[in-house]
């Protein structure tokens, strides 16, 4: 019986414990939602069977987008008819995550009205994920978001809807301002957001210090991270305090650091800024006392991705240094270099850290228009199996470069 | 009728900022942790902006965001945010209110804290509740879990901070590779192919093409276009259930869970690093994976018990050596930790660098 709350006794288990837990928001939800109620009872039944009951495929979505909407369908539809279809919607969030409480309401009218009330706050990726409608729901759905101006984020083989850390909001490390250049971004790339027309997903992560907080380095094709060129700034009294309070300095600030460029007489902290990393533990550690430099800007990393399909990878260096301010427009010209030679080259599925990877960095750094530099690179090559493209030739006892 | 919008992305983030951020954006001169899940930001203004982190299961039913807009209004002057490991953050001028509002959110249900050298909440995926290629449920083992280490997150009695992440299986749309704990959904036998199927919902060049270790190929089986899997060249990745429904993968008997430690995305100290492989499988034990808490827990200790300040568990393994790790951790080491993917060599010991 769709209507019945059903029976959970495994799930039932989970409310039990101190964290929150997902099991009470869904019986919250299932108590006004027969698509709660029965993904209640298809839930039970993969703790039952340890085993999931959804299948993929089929496209659905709005009018005029090929993205943000993932396709989702039960397969055991006649004994869960209210979740025979069950889509997700993923909602492009405001930069930060910052919300008035006005705003969310309205969505979740709009998701009482058309879907499961059930969201997640949030997906993976950043979005406001609704979780769970059927496919007549979702034009509607959209209709609705249209009226206060949320729209639909990125899924499939588009640029995926970027996210960012709170940056200068509520932070005193941000190195540039990354809601807004998150926003500017987001702007300038609704296409391609919103139509799916690369070789796979391009995600874009912003954050405003080597602290990575939206763990751009590991997650986004292109990270777009905070840094200074300059000296951390240094308040001595305030780092005496810190001493004066407890703070073993020696130990635990200049012993970790990894340059190995400090030094404390236990009155003065010296720094070899020529020699510094930017790595963050000092002003991580001494927040009253120590600042980034006021040269600030980015460091721009391209490539990184989960295992499938050709491994995990790490972003790794583009451009070592560039000032953060608006159109943005010389990273904004690397990007467009980047997805011609991707969609032009591209395998299907094969995201640009492994096209690189395939290619090589040499290769993919000359069509993108990059000189190479040591940053991008933790050591040169080991081995001597170089491609060399210069030599010369015997010409009438002359020799002259030639370019292969 | 209203006309048809698309393309006017999401709304500008100004309009949601409560008015001491405006005033302050980009003037913050410093922060401090109060208590656990509370800290202070101070403006070179002198103003000073008050948060309070509470956990969430990100799950989250709309009645219960309505209860968050509710705190809100009454603490925040209806400001609220979300921060990027789903912990939910209301955020004042107003001391006074801090108390008040850490009551009201105990009283529905959701304590305080992951600020500082504390575990705060696991990133994670939606297994069993919404993913076609689970191998595990991810809300089950993460509610499991943090009732586990609650304290770790209530309190900052931890030498530094400690991220745990899951993903229900190797998509890992949690990108839970770079984590201090990953908890990884994992398949332990190769596909099923529904042979009258695949060439009607499949291209077959995709699914050929979608196996990292090329295991997959075309091949005409019992009158069908289909295709062949190599079995011993198959690891389990699902990659290509995901191009292809025709290859189910899930197995309730064989389908369960291996831990990853010593990742982590800080450039503080040590460079970002990979998880590596601590456990290779513990078995799908719901709705409270005994197996897998108890696995975690153990591993919480070990580090908490040997590392030194500020030291992530990556960098306290790498200090004190990887079979060191094993032995303290009394983890069996397997055939199934030495890689054999691509450049698997970099990862052998290369020197005489060891501890007895």
């Amino acid at each position: 019986m769709a209507n019945a709350f059903p029976k959970t006794p495994k799930l039932d288990e989970l409310e039990k414990g101190k964290w929150p837990s997902f099991v009470t928001e869904i019986k919250m939800a299932a108590r006004k939602n027969p698509m709660s109620r029965d993904l209640l009872g298809l839930l039970e039944r993969s703790y039952d069977e340890k085993l999931g009951h959804w299948k993929h495929g089929g496209i659905v979505g709005v009018m005029g987008y090929g993205g943000g909407v993932i396709g989702r369908y039960s397969d055991l539809p006649d004994e869960y008819p209210n979740i025979s279809h069950f889509h997700t919607m993923r909602i492009n969030q405001p930069a930060g995550w910052f919300y008035t409480s006005d705003a969310l309401r309205k969505i979740c009218d709009i998701w009482e009205k058309h879907g499961s009330g059930l969201t997640n706050m949030h997906g993976s990726t950043g979005d406001i994920i609704l979780l769970g409608t059927s496919t007549d729901h979702l034009e509607p759905v959209f209709s609705e978001l249209q009226k206060i101006d949320f729209d639909i984020g990125g899924s499939g083989s588009d640029v995926r809807t970027p996210s960012c850390c709170c940056g200068m909001a509520r932070c005193e490390w941000a190195c540039y301002d990354t809601m807004a250049a998150c926003y500017d971004f987001t702007m300038a790339f609704q296409d391609e957001i919103h139509r799916p027309a690369f070789p796979y997903k391009f995600k874009f992560k912003f954050s405003g210090c080597p602290n990575d907080c939206v763990a751009s380095i590991a997650r986004a094709d292109m990270s777009i991270i905070g840094t200074w060129r300059d000296n951390i700034q240094v308040d001595q009294a305030a780092v005496k305090e810190y001493a004066d309070k407890g703070m073993n300095i020696q130990r635990d600030v200049v012993g970790n650091c990894p340059a190995k460029c400090m030094d404390w007489d236990g009155k003065q902290l010296k720094i070899e800024n020529a020699y510094c990393r930017r790595c963050m533990h000092c002003i991580n550690a001494l927040p009253k006392a120590l600042a980034p430099g006021k040269d600030r800007g980015a460091t721009v990393l391209l490539g990184s991705k989960a295992p499938i399909v050709e491994g995990a990878l790490l972003s790794s260096v583009l451009i070592p240094f560039v000032k953060m301010e608006p159109p943005y427009q010389e990273i904004k010209d690397v990007i467009e270099n980047i997805w011609e030679i991707w969609c032009e080259e591209g395998k299907n599925r094969e995201r640009v850290g492994e096209f690189i990877q395939r290619v090589g960095m040499g290769n993919f750094l000359e069509a993108i228009g990059l000189e190479p530099t040591p940053e991008m690179v933790a050591h040169p090559r080991e081995n001597p199996y170089v491609f060399y493209e210069e030599y010369f030739e015997e010409d009438e006892g002359e020799t002259e470069a030639a370019k292969a | 009728m209203q006309d048809r919008r698309t393309d006017y992305g999401p709304p500008h983030y100004e309009q949601f900022l409560p008015p001491i951020i405006k005033e302050n954006y980009g003037k913050w001169k410093y922060h401090e942790v109060l208590k656990p899940g509370v800290m202070v930001h101070v403006s070179h203004s002198g103003a000073k902006l008050y948060t309070v982190r509470a956990a969430s299961s990100r799950l989250l039913s709309i009645d219960k965001i309505r209860m968050y807009c509710d705190l809100a209004d009454k603490y925040c002057g209806g400001h609220l945010r979300f921060t990027s490991r789903h912990n939910v953050e209301f955020l004042t001028d107003k001391f006074e209110n801090i108390e008040p509002l850490i009551k009201d959110l105990k009283a529905i249900g959701h304590p305080v804290g992951g600020i500082g050298n504390s575990i705060s909440a696991i990133v994670h995926t939606q297994g069993w509740i919404h993913c076609h290629s689970a191998a595990t449920d991810a809300s089950g083992i993460v509610k499991a879990v943090m009732d586990d280490v609650i304290d770790h997150f209530e309190n900052m009695k931890l030498p530094g901070k400690l991220r745990i992440a899951l993903a229900c299986c190797l998509n890992m749309c949690g990108a839970v590779h770079c984590s201090d704990i990953a908890i990884l959904g994992i398949h332990r036998r190769p596909p099923r192919i529904q042979h009258d199927k695949v060439k009607k919902m499949c291209e077959i060049p995709n699914v050929s093409a979608s196996c990292p270790t090329a295991a997959i190929r075309p091949a005409r089986v019992g009158g069908h276009e289909s295709i062949e899997i190599i079995e011993e060249q198959c690891m389990f990745c699902a990659n290509c259930f995901t191009v292809c429904p025709a290859l189910p993968i899930a197995d309730p008997l064989n389908d369960g869970v291996s831990i990853w430690v010593g990742g982590k995305v800080s450039n503080a100290r040590h460079e970002p690093m990979f998880s590596k492989l601590a456990i290779p499988f513990l078995p799908n034990n719901p709705p409270r994976w005994p197996e897998v808490t108890t696995a975690i827990s153990n591993l919480v200790e070990l580090w908490a018990a040997n590392a030194r300040k500020y030291e992530r568990m990556g960098e306290w393994i790498e200090r004190i050596g990887w079979p060191k790790f094993f032995k303290m951790a009394g983890i069996e080491f397997q055939k199934e930790h030495i890689d054999d993917f691509k450049h698997a060599g970099l990862t052998y010991k290369r020197s005489t660098h060891l501890t007895f």
